[in-house]
């Protein structure tokens, strides 16, 4: 119960993916202004961010929801670092996970985009519905190219739906990146490093070079949105929907080809 | 200086109020978000809501016609807010002091925290001034 509790709360739950979500959120502005040319943020930057939005005012909404405006926030940080829990317990090897929790770490993941609509919704703000519209617009074309990916993964590694498994399966036969497949970013990051470059490792050196992995996953999903900075929602729904399923489709028919 | 009061200092946001200006001031604002200005080095950045706001710029002379908007929005920031009066106009109501729409200055709408005057301010002006601000308070 203590060692939970602990997992929850300090390693690798919220304290630790706090630090680390800041240092990444630190992390992409300053890569961002870097490309453009600018000097960036300081390295406390997300530190005092946070600690002077304690400090501010919070104004309730008059015609929203106020129970729900409040609560909302707190579900999505629960999803949030319940997921880098299960993520880093199995991918640093400190506990084996349980079968299936691949399944409920895909759960988890949906929770904060969705408690960003509840949220804004809740808001009677109209500007904010037109974002939580948007928001929904985006989940709806990304989660099927994703789980068609995770699909192939899960082909590929023996139909096996747990995180330690098909860890196992790549130390094994070589990363599946072979193949043709501020916080979340970070987990985001962790988690596909985690399934395509076989795991994070806790001892010695190895600290090191899984912390690379991530960072470098992180740079890349910072230089793509630094690079195409004008998408549209409609853009972003067309590319998901037609490409990326496509090239899913394909991966996941050249896994069970055994590819 | 106290922890909180530096960390307020080195996140300030930046909502942008156009109260009636001649666009030039709205421009050099924009100017100190460039590569050869970077107020991110400050951690400053422009928001999108009042809401998100620590610092309220307005420019222009505040006209019949935003007065009342002005009002409004400086009602919706969340306190502790900034206001800072930018360019002539907003300092003065400058060359349009005498037009039949004036309804300012800005300080006789809502109580200002600083002035800065030109027309319109150049960028290093505008982030002396705020320096300057910054380490008096
Ligand atoms: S101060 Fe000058 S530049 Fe600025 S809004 Fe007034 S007239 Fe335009």
């Amino acid at each position: 119960m203590i060692k939970d509790l602990f997992y929850f709360l300090i390693f690798p739950g919220l304290v630790f993916s706090g630090i680390i979500g800041g240092f990444f959120s630190w992390f992409d502005r300053k890569i961002t202004a870097r490309v453009q040319f600018r000097q960036g943020p300081p390295l406390l930057q997300p530190l005092y961010d946070f600690v002077k939005l304690l400090l501010k005012e919070t104004i309730l909404p008059k015609n929203g929801s106020p129970t729900t405006f409040i609560l909302a926030p707190v579900f999505a940080l629960f999803g949030a670092v319940m997921v880098s829990v299960f993520i880093l317990l199995p991918a640093m090897g400190i506990e084996t996970g349980f079968n299936g929790d691949l399944i409920v770490i895909i759960y988890l993941l949906n929770i904060p985009s969705l408690m960003y609509i509840i949220g804004a919704m809740a808001s009677g703000n109209p500007l904010a519905s037109v974002g939580a519209s948007r928001e929904m617009k985006l989940i709806l074309s990304y989660e099927v190219p994703f789980l068609l990916v995770l699909l192939s993964i899960v082909i590929k590694s023996g139909m096996s739906i747990k995180l330690t498994e098909i860890i196992a399966v790549q130390s094994q036969k070589g990363a599946f990146i072979g193949s043709v497949s501020g916080i979340i970013g970070f987990i985001v990051s962790s988690f596909l490093a985690a399934i395509f470059f076989s795991g994070l490792n806790v001892e010695g050196i190895h600290i090191l070079w899984s912390f690379l992995k991530v960072l470098v996953v992180v740079l890349l999903i910072t230089l793509i949105r630094n690079t195409n900075p004008r998408v549209r929602i409609k853009q972003a729904m067309r590319f998901f929907w037609i490409w990326m399923n496509l090239l899913a489709i394909a991966s996941v028919v050249l896994a069970i080809l055994g590819l | 200086m106290g922890f909180k009061e530096k960390c307020f200092k080195k996140s300030l946001w930046l909502f942008h109020f156009s109260a009636g200006s001649c666009n030039n001031c709205d421009i050099e604002i924009l100017d100190c978000l460039t590569p050869r200005f970077d107020v991110e080095r400050f951690g400053m950045k422009l928001v999108g809501s009042i809401r998100h706001a620590d610092v309220m710029l307005v420019t222009g002379i505040v006209t019949k016609k935003t007065k009342p908007r002005l009002l409004e929005v400086y009602k919706q920031a969340p306190k502790p807010i900034v206001v800072v009066a930018i360019g002539a106009c907003a300092c003065t109501g400058g060359i349009f002091a005498s037009g039949y729409n004036f309804a300012g200055p800005l300080d006789n709408v809502i109580p200002v925290d600083l002035y800065i005057p030109g027309c319109p301010p150049k960028p290093e002006a505008m982030l002396a001034g705020i320096i300057k601000f910054l380490n008096k308070k």
